[in-house]
């Protein structure tokens, strides 16, 4: 009894094991079956990535991607300028220099800022922010690269410090001890030991981050002005790829063509965040090999 | 006797500059965490009445309460809950007491690293072609629960690997060198010693599922609806995407209402994270072993 018991067990669980990779690939399975029939068919991949014309709902349609994904990825770029030096400056006060409580209190604050829904922080671009940026530099929009950057860095920090965190954390303390014994300050301990010997895991927590801003839906829709704009300054408002998705499927049909070109701009994220991933768990993985 | 070189006083003012940089940067983060939630109580606060918690929106969203909007969302978060904690536990639970160190066990990781990265408005997408029209949910809470339940999926499995981790391997030994199967052990010692540990998990799930908007917005979240739902079939208002539609869509809301949303919100969200945070302290002081 006991030994049927144990079967079915055992069985059971590894089925909730590999449901993890059922539902990737799920996603990836409808997400490509929903878009297909339009990819294959009215998708002209030349403008796709070379047109700025994002109109899927005129008469003569055109589904020029560019400028979202311009959009997309100046947004996420300014998110990193702030997000990558405060980070990892973060991680390294966390790791090295904090103590007791101190440490504790700025780990909970970090998990704090991690909890913050998106919609909450479009919510944040839109009624704080906005009104703040107009005033500070005298600009007729508040709603730009530069309000969604600001509020992309401070959601993509959190993942990033933490990881960095846990990758310092990960050196040996036997290094830093035999750097201390020969005299160095613990900034030559950090700058010559510790970042050298963490720097594929603090490489793959930015990588991580890039994915978690790249990806961000609510907080880029509402704070970046939605406008279709190839970007020449932290104060225009541009458009990004998630964004467009969510701004639009509702209007959509089932099966027509501007239902199917969203579900082709969900393949491109999917793919995308998938190699930024996968290379984050390479590189992570180099590290242990060694 | 020891005296201070120059260039040892040198390199002491530099670790002191690097510490207060640091700091500063770490302070940079945090601060603005508090300066919202400051914000959001100063403004919304004001908004916040019995009536406000317990009434359903009026006058087009324009006055009222938020009662069908929290209703939802506790409705989606116990669908998200009763789909995803039994296949979470389960794939935590094989991948630390079954799986040996193979392709399929790195795969598994890769896939959880995977899920968790995906955009949210992806999982959207995956809902509405998978649930909403493939498996014919049509928008339902049914719809948007599961949707969530998949975007979850990996906190709850994290947190549960990382607690059945955390059980020492020699309480495992002790077990089966008495002739208990695999199974019994784990029923009767690793899971009653990790309990804890996963409820943590699951509550900061709660955190996550409660605050997500762009995976409900087509799979069944409503803008408005004068009645509470009745069943998994049916569609609902939730707290964020009300807190959406009031901020983007809605027009002539008074500001301090939407203040008031916000605040609920957060007011939930951050409630739950703190529980799980407080729950994880108490529980290191805890510790047996």
């Amino acid at each position: 009894m006991a030994w049927y018991v144990d079967r079915a067990a055992r069985i059971l669980v590894f089925i909730g094991g590999i449901s993890a990779i059922v539902f990737i690939v799920g996603i990836f399975v409808f997400v490509t079956k929903e878009g297909l029939d339009f990819v294959i068919g009215p998708l002209n991949l030349g403008e796709f990535f070379t047109s700025i014309a994002w109109r899927p709902t005129s008469n003569n349609p055109t589904y020029g991607a560019l400028a979202l994904i311009v959009g997309t990825a100046s947004v996420t770029g300014f998110a990193m300028l702030l997000s990558v030096p405060l980070s990892l400056g973060a991680a390294l006060f966390i790791a090295e220099f904090a103590t007791g409580k101190t440490r504790e209190t700025l780990k909970i604050l970090v998990e704090m800022l991690a909890a913050i829904p998106s919609v909450v922080w479009g919510f944040v671009g839109m009624s704080i922010m906005n009104p703040l940026i107009i005033q500070i530099f005298d600009v007729p929009v508040g709603l730009t690269v530069l309000n969604a950057g600001l509020i992309l860095g401070l959601m993509a920090a959190p993942i990033m410090t933490t990881i960095a965190e846990d990758a310092l954390k990960a050196v040996p303390d036997t290094y830093r001890e035999a750097a201390e014994a020969l005299g160095a300050t613990r900034w030559e301990v950090i700058v010559k030991v510790v970042i050298p010997a963490s720097k594929n895991g603090l490489l793959a927590a930015v990588l991580l981050g890039v994915g978690r801003g790249f990806g961000e839906t609510m907080a880029v829709l509402m704070a970046s002005g939605h406008a279709i704009n190839l970007p020449t300054s932290p104060f225009d408002s541009v458009r990004a790829l998630t964004a467009t998705i969510a701004a639009e499927l509702g209007d959509t049909v089932q099966g027509g063509n501007h239902y199917g070109s969203l579900f082709a701009l969900g393949i491109l994220l999917f793919v995308v965040t998938f190699v930024i991933n996968l290379t984050a768990d390479i590189v992570v993985r180099g590290i242990r090999k060694k | 006797m020891f005296t201070a070189t120059r260039l040892n006083r040198r390199s002491y003012r530099t670790q002191s500059l690097a510490k207060a940089v640091f700091f500063l940067m770490t302070v940079a983060l945090v601060i603005p965490v508090l300066i919202i939630v400051g914000t959001l109580v100063v403004k919304g606060g004001p908004a916040i009445s019995w009536e406000f918690l317990f009434t359903a929106p009026r006058d087009n969203m324009t006055a009222g309460g938020i009662l069908p909007a929290l209703v939802g969302t506790i409705w989606l978060v116990v669908v998200a809950l009763l789909a995803s904690v039994p296949v979470g536990v389960a794939a935590a639970l094989y991948l630390s007491e079954y799986a040996p160190d193979n392709l399929l066990t790195r795969t598994i990781n890769l896939a959880i690293i995977n899920l968790a990265g995906v955009p949210s408005i992806v999982h959207a997408l995956f809902g509405v072609g998978a649930f909403v029209y493939f498996f014919n949910m049509q928008q339902s809470i049914l719809a948007a629960g599961l949707t969530l339940a998949i975007m979850t999926l990996p906190v709850v499995i994290v947190a549960t690997r990382e607690s059945l981790q955390a059980v020492p391997h020699a309480f495992r030994e002790a077990c089966w060198n008495m002739g208990a199967t695999r199974w019994q052990t784990i029923r009767k010692v690793v899971l009653p010693n990790s309990i804890s540990g996963i409820l943590t998990g699951v509550i900061l799930e709660v955190s996550r599922t409660a605050g997500e908007t762009a995976p409900i917005m087509f799979t069944g979240a409503a803008a408005f609806l004068a009645f509470l739902p009745e069943s998994v079939f049916d569609q609902t208002m939730a707290m964020s995407y009300h807190l959406y539609y009031t901020a983007t869509q809605a027009t002539d809301v008074p500001e301090q209402l939407t203040f008031g949303v916000a605040l609920v919100l957060i007011a939930i969200v951050l409630a739950m994270n703190a529980t799980s945070i407080g729950f994880r302290v108490y529980l290191r002081g805890l510790k047996k072993w």
